[in-house]
């Protein structure tokens, strides 16, 4: 065997030694025959004579024996691939243009996969993720909303299909260094979460059992991320104290690198919860989610029944907290990575389109050559070239193709995607903690050569069936005198239909995509967005825990900012508008009769200049004042939503609600503005009631500038002239409410996917374009002759025209119909991504059917004059 | 077709050739007369198929060559039966045996 390989290694590089040999023994073979035939009497011309006979041909004899070894099969493999190098070489702008088009394509495909992988195909950093499920209340607005704590121990204590139930809690701690204050992110967890999740810390130990309770000591974990931040990865940080909410915490330990929990990203530190805070004795006091893992066998189906029951066991005990409450899980991947995946899976099936439309681009590129040279493939065929051998070179040349753009579009897609996790906003990349280890793993190098193996099949098979189709004698004589290929006419030109399809798909794609962000940015918010900077403050320090306080430093933020320039009206407020809509509380009507359902409303504490300064608009009644404060009566202001579901009909001024998980005093309804968009730009509208905050202050609140200059000069200056009123105070997430609009995460998912459907179409669009080019003028030039004949028998060059432009016109319009046919298939897929856009959109389509309409026309308009310039002498003379 | 006959059985050509060189190392002309002897002109090997052969069969190791004078003073590759050769040689005629028989069974059933 290995004396095989190296005789046979040898020979390839001994070429000419080898043949001597062969040689050799040729000739001893060819004397000692004749020798043998002049003994028995022949004399020696005939010997010579009947010796060669026996012989044939001494080359046929020689090459036999060269072929007996395996190193002929390769060397006539080499020698291919050495053809397939020089006809690409010697044809340069076949083999850029080829190559470009289809490294192009594999880049696309190859980074939109490596998002996929990173997101959908890599599983969780958790233990046997698949058990684990997600827990939340629902209530009349909707399925996704935070539980209570009291809900939580009987969840726990009266259920039979978990092994586990603990609870979270994202949580902005305000830390405290001799630095001031500063924010860090993280959650509150009750202490067998990461046993639940089947995560152990890196450094340090994880929370003991009982480390939940109320006299506990406060132990916190660091993340990784917090312990990189905050502590530069020091070695000796267990057991240091950080002091955080005006509390010392232990740190106990750091979480494994790779650990992310989506839910609570970003996040620095993980500490405790506990059952003495005030919400959590409070069971109409929502503010924690569950997680959960079944028990061994338990399935989703079932643990949600048993849910269900518990649940309505609990409203039925419970009616003031519990009324119309139930309880709703997920699977955590479907809460973690839900979103994406259908933003995913569009984008990889663009992708994957723009992939074939250059595959046959370039296949159609190689018909063309391939009938360019059947003269060339003819002559070798009749000298001896055995069809396989034919066929092994167009295989040769695919596979030489496909590979250099598979490796080529392997590093573009490398580049692509470092830019485009570079281009993920701050908060969406924490909200995607998944895709910190995005990269070409093994996974995407397997895909990527499997798309390129495909591209290099599809190029070898292509040429082949036009071996094998067509005669070869035939192909011999050919000098353009028979019918313009045949084989071309009847498979090479349909493939222009099939790009010119897939063109009109991804266009009507990106235009569904670009018209739902459109309309999704032109939203009515009910506020006007420019010119508006806003800032988180913060003042957790034992001086801002009273009312009288908290109102006194409101007022002291309102008059140093006032003074600052650029500003022209101040506002605040418990919670800014465009955030995540929650923030809620139970409503009833005062008098009337309890409301069956939708008591679920956002409530928002604000000051009076709030509404002027976001220029909101008032539909009846009348603004806030500055003096309704807790010695006046309560008062509040509805939105045109609440409006239409707790007074059908009435006039809302002067009614009176309550809401039960407060205080039961009446709240009177003073005014009535249009409706403010609370939540994400494609939420629905939600009902809302604002009441003062003067009424109800808070040492957590939102400051709202409106500017006459850039807000983002006036954001440092208010961050600086707070802290001079007290250090302490924590300034965070400054931002504009532009910025809060367009980075927010629907407007960014929208855009994303539009812009990235978009290059994608109008590369698609480009490529089936000069596709269609290509198909045409190469038409006209294989018809050069007949035209010529036409117009030597009198035809006018109008009807040359005509004659181009219908051939151009019956494949555009059978591509654009069927793209058109197509798409409205195909853009259902798209329909949890649009936003008040239908996926038959007439404009759309129609405008697609148009704009490829237009450039089909152009693509065919060139060739056809160059057909009808020609000249019929010079044609009928061509040969 | 005796007259005509020159065509070997599929697949015993190494064969012969193996148990041709068993004996005495010879050149490739001297292993195709032999077997055309001692088969009275039954099998006539031409070099189309003896020479490939014997090429396999020395980078299989079966047969080993080297150039010698012949008996008429000229030059030629003398091949001569390897350790490997010979085993390969008993494995075939083993196997060989069996089919003869199994077909002589079969012609008699």
């Amino acid at each position: 065997m290995f004396n095989n390989l190296i005789a046979g290694i040898r020979a390839l590089f001994h070429r000419k030694q080898r043949n001597a040999e062969i040689h050799a023994e040729l000739s001893s073979f060819l004397e000692a025959s004749i020798d043998e035939k002049m003994r028995r009497g022949l004399s020696r011309e005939q010997a010579e004579h009947a010796a060669h006979a026996e012989m044939a041909s001494t080359e046929s004899v020689r090459h036999k024996v060269w072929s007996a070894s395996w190193e002929s099969t390769a060397e006539s493999l080499f020698q291919d691939l050495r053809f397939a190098l020089r006809q690409l070489r010697r044809n340069p702008g076949f083999a850029t243009t080829a190559i470009l088009i289809l490294t192009l394509g594999i880049a696309a495909s190859v980074a939109i996969f490596s998002f996929v992988d990173a997101a959908l195909i890599r599983p969780l950093p958790f233990q046997n993720a698949s058990s684990l499920v997600i827990l939340f209340e629902n209530n009349s607005l909707g399925p996704r909303f935070h539980l209570s704590y009291k809900d939580y121990i009987d969840w726990k204590n009266q259920n039979t299909v978990f092994s586990n139930l603990e609870i979270y809690a994202p949580w902005g701690f305000m830390m405290q260094t001799p630095a001031g204050t500063q924010k860090a992110d993280g959650a509150l967890v009750s202490a067998n979460f990461f046993r639940t999740l089947g995560v152990t810390p890196a450094i340090g130990r994880d929370f003991r059992p009982d480390e939940d309770q109320a006299g506990a000591a406060r132990p916190v974990l660091l993340t990784y991320a917090g312990w990189q931040r905050l502590y530069g990865a020091r070695a000796d940080i267990t057991g240091q104290t950080v002091v955080l909410d005006n509390q010392p915490n232990t740190i106990i330990g750091v979480l494994p690198r790779d650990f992310h929990f989506q839910p609570t990203e970003p996040a620095d530190f993980f500490a405790t919860e506990r059952p003495d805070g005030a919400c959590e004795k409070d069971r109409g006091c929502h503010n924690q989610f569950g997680l959960a893992r079944l028990r061994p066998g338990v399935s989703l189906a079932a643990a949600m029944a048993n849910m269900k029951n518990i649940a309505g066991r609990l409203a039925l005990q419970y009616p003031d907290s519990n009324r119309d409450r139930g309880a709703f899980m997920l699977p955590i991947t479907d809460l973690i990575v839900g979103d994406v995946r259908p933003i995913l899976l569009v984008l990889l099936a663009g992708a994957a389109l723009l992939l074939l439309i250059a595959t046959v681009n370039v296949a159609s590129l190689l018909l063309v050559r391939s009938e360019t040279r059947k003269r060339e493939i003819a002559v070798r065929g009749a000298i001896g070239a055995s069809r396989a051998r034919l066929l092994l070179q167009f295989v040769t040349e695919g596979v030489v193709l496909a590979s250099v753009a598979g490796i080529l579009g392997s590093v573009l897609a490398c580049a692509v995607m470092r830019y485009a996790v570079g281009l993920v906003p701050k908060d969406m990349f924490a909200s995607m903690p998944y895709l910190y280890s995005i990269g070409f793993n093994f996974r995407v190098f397997i895909f990527a050569a499997l798309i390129s193996f495909a591209a290099a099949a599809l190029f070898s098979i292509i040429p082949a069936v036009r071996v094998t189709l067509s005669d070869l004698r035939e192909d011999l004589n050919a000098g353009g005198r028979g019918a313009a290929g045949t084989v071309w006419r009847r498979f090479g030109s349909n493939l222009v239909v099939v790009e010119l399809a897939l063109a009109v798909v991804l266009l009507a794609g990106a235009g569904l995509l670009g018209k739902s962000f459109y309309r999704l940015l032109h939203v009515d918010t009910g506020l006007v967005p420019d010119h508006l900077a806003t800032l988180q403050v913060s003042a957790q320090s034992p001086a801002y825990q009273q009312p009288p306080a908290q109102i006194a430093l409101e007022r002291e933020i309102q008059s140093r900012l006032s003074t600052l320039p650029g500003v022209r009206s101040i506002a605040f407020t418990s919670q800014l508008p465009l955030g995540d809509g929650d923030g809620t509380i139970d409503l009833d009507v005062f008098g009337g009769p309890p409301h069956k359902d939708l008591r679920e409303v956002a409530d928002r504490e604000v000051s009076p200049g709030y509404f002027s300064t976001i220029r909101a608009r008032l539909v009846r009644g009348r603004w806030f004042t500055e003096d309704e404060d807790s010695t006046k009566s309560r008062v509040g202001i509805i939105n045109q939503q609440l409006a239409k579901q707790f007074f059908p009909g009435e006039d809302p001024i002067g009614q009176q609600v309550f809401s039960d998980s407060r205080s039961k005093s009446h709240i009177r309804i003073i005014g009535v503005i249009s409706d403010i968009q609370e939540g994400q730009l494609d939420a629905a509208p939600r009902a809302a009631i604002y009441m003062p905050f003067n009424q109800a202050p808070d040492n957590d609140f939102a400051v709202i500038l409106r500017t006459t200059q850039t807000e983002d000069a006036v954001l440092s200056s208010a961050t600086a002239a707070i802290h001079s009123i007290d250090p302490v105070i924590a300034v965070h997430d400054p931002i504009t409410m532009t910025q809060r609009l367009h980075d927010s995460p629907s407007a960014w998912f929208h855009r994303s996917s539009a812009w990235l459907v978009g290059c994608f179409a109008a590369l698609a669009l480009i490529l089936s374009v000069v596709g269609l080019y290509g198909v045409i003028s190469y038409s006209v030039s294989q018809r050069t002759r007949e035209i010529g004949v036409r117009m030597a028998l009198g035809a006018q060059r109008s009807s040359v025209y005509r004659l181009i432009l219908r051939e151009a016109g019956r494949l555009a319009f059978i591509g654009i119909a069927a793209g058109l046919l197509c798409s409205l298939a195909a853009t259902t897929l798209l329909r949890s991504l649009l936003f008040r856009v239908q996926t038959w959109d007439v404009t759309t389509l129609a405008a697609v059917a148009l704009t490829l309409g237009a450039a089909a026309l152009l693509a065919s308009y060139l060739p056809a004059r160059r057909a009808a310039s020609v000249n019929p002498t010079e044609a009928l003379h061509a040969e | 077709m005796p007259e005509k006959s020159g065509d070997l059985v599929q697949g015993t050509l190494e064969m012969l050739v193996l148990k041709t060189v068993a004996l005495d190392p010879m050149h490739g002309y001297g292993i195709a007369l032999r077997i055309e002897q001692v088969s009275h002109g039954v099998f006539r090997v031409n070099p189309g198929s003896l020479l490939p052969a014997l090429s396999r069969m020395e980078r299989a190791g079966r047969i080993k060559a080297e150039w010698r004078a012949t008996e008429n003073n000229r030059r030629a590759r003398y091949y001569q039966l390897t350790e490997k050769g010979r085993k390969a040689l008993k494995e075939e005629r083993r196997q060989w045996g069996r089919q003869i028989d199994a077909i002589n069974r079969i012609l008699e059933a």
